[in-house]
């Protein structure tokens, strides 16, 4: 089984167990459900990650607009807490990766990265929002500052007007130097 | 403390064990390879200024040597290069000895530092299904998973005792750990309370549980395959006893465990009860033979 539904016209989303996403916006079964190459095509025009970074892993929807990063082996539908990890919001008009997808992944991004200073990233971490020069595109981006000699994902930000709004949830804000 | 004078009789230099057990226990924090290399992380560790130092035993294993901030208000931590793991806690999955692509069972895996280290030692490749009984730990399991980017895990929500694989596609698994809920007597050093309301009719009655779990989990693993139990406490009604029941009432054997922490072996009689001869391959790792809190460690094959 490919997905959920009867078959005859879209079902709705099944919002307490994992289905699978479709491989691709024709073999959608589901109203409003987003298909693997959508999210793939998104991660590579958005950040420049290659398709090849998902080859070995599935995507799937639990919740509405919630998608999930997953390696392991599991039939669709099912019923468990979690598979793998949240990797993207889809349900609202502009998508949104999340804190920790970015920094599974982030390493293979390579446009839409503001990369900030130590003193930056850690008001970054700490979940405040700052007034900051970037000329790329605006909405989401992936947070980096370079630790011992390399760039680091540290996770999501919404770039609007001149402002960069940490999207670092409560949980995971630090207070680091 | 009080509760522990039961164990003078089995622990070698019972005074040096008391000595150790009323230390605070060191910091440490292990390299989380899914996130960097051990390389990586200790670059950024020295870039930081935080000064460590390695387990002779498992170079992921950091004992931070100064640790005025904490292990947590680092960038390592905070980019999920390490977890604050306790260094003993780390020594279940490495007896496992999980492979790429294998399925694992984690039978009691909150808060998820064992779990996420199976995971690691398959680079994350492969199938970890991490369970837990107990809803309120479940957000500190799925926390950590997605924190150090563990994506070949799954997380599951039963009771261990009659663990069901129905949402899942296979049958059995490769290899099952289980780290079984305790009296905690090994975790005095972090929790002085610890002991409080330590009870031997409360640990007849964990043990009984315990005693579920470790049989499901040698159900639900194939012929040939591992089962680790481990605990983080003394008491041998826990340990040894727990193990040598379903060495009776399943078919499985206990193997050696190599590995280089001091040890002392599985004990053979307790309070009149005797076990079988070979939980003396069990390993117990007592607080004042390196440093560490508490913990019993036996590794079964199934099959005969």
């Amino acid at each position: 089984m490919g997905e959920n539904g009867d078959g005859d016209g879209l079902a709705e989303n099944v919002g307490q167990r994992f289905d699978r996403l479709p491989a691709t916006a024709d073999e959608r079964r589901v109203e409003g459900r987003v298909s693997r190459e959508e999210v793939c095509t998104y991660f590579e025009e958005r950040f420049g990650m290659p398709l090849e970074t998902f080859e070995e892993y599935t995507f799937w929807e639990k919740g509405s607009g919630r998608i999930w990063i997953y390696a392991g082996e599991a039939p669709t539908p099912t019923s468990v807490e979690a598979l793998g990890m949240t990797c993207l919001r889809t349900r609202q008009e502009h998508w949104k990766p999340t804190t920790d997808f970015v920094a599974r992944f982030g390493h293979h991004a390579t446009r839409c990265v503001i990369d900030l200073t130590r003193e930056q990233a850690a008001r970054f971490v700490r979940g405040e929002d700052q007034e900051l020069p970037w000329d790329g595109d605006w909405g989401y981006l992936i947070a980096a500052c370079e630790l011992a000699g390399e760039r680091e994902p540290l996770g999501v930000g919404l770039y609007v007007h001149g402002e960069f709004r940490s999207m670092v949830p409560k949980g995971r804000q630090r207070a680091l130097e | 403390m009080e509760p522990l004078e039961r164990y003078r009789p089995i622990i070698d230099d019972f005074e040096a064990f008391l000595e150790a057990c009323a230390r605070p226990l060191p910091s440490v924090v292990r390299v989380n390879t899914i996130a960097a290399s051990l390389e990586r992380a200790t670059a950024v560790l020295r870039e930081e200024g935080v000064e460590f130092e390695a387990a002779a035993w498992n170079p992921h294993v950091l004992r931070l040597t100064d640790d005025a901030q904490g292990p947590g208000s680092t960038w390592v931590s905070f980019c999920g290069m390490t977890h604050g793991q306790e260094e003993v806690s780390a020594v279940p999955p490495v007896v496992l000895d999980p492979q790429p692509g294998e399925r694992v069972w984690d039978a009691c895996a909150a808060p998820g530092g064992k779990a996420t280290q199976i995971a690691a030692l398959m680079d994350d490749c492969g199938t970890v299904v991490a369970n837990d009984s107990n809803l309120g730990r479940l957000s500190s399991l799925r926390f950590n998973a997605e924190r150090l980017g563990a994506s070949a895990l799954a997380v599951t929500h039963q009771d261990a005792r009659n663990f069901s694989l129905k949402p899942f596609d296979f049958d059995e698994f490769d290899r099952a750990l289980v780290d079984a809920p305790c009296s905690c007597e090994g975790t005095i050093r972090k929790n002085p309370d610890a002991l409080d309301g330590w009870s031997e009719a409360h640990l007849e009655s964990v043990s009984g549980v315990q005693k579920g779990i470790l049989r499901r989990a040698v159900q639900a693993t194939r012929e040939g395959g591992t089962v680790v139990y481990s605990t983080c406490t003394f008491a041998p009604e826990e340990n040894e006893a727990v193990v040598d029941y379903v060495l009776d009432a399943e078919d499985c054997h206990l193997r050696e465990i190599e590995i280089d922490l001091e040890h002392s072996p599985g004990i053979t009689a307790w309070e009149g009860e005797t076990y079988d001869e070979r939980l003396e391959r069990a390993i117990r790792l007592y607080p004042h033979q390196n440093d560490t809190g508490g913990f019993f460690v036996a590794k079964l094959e199934v099959g005969s």
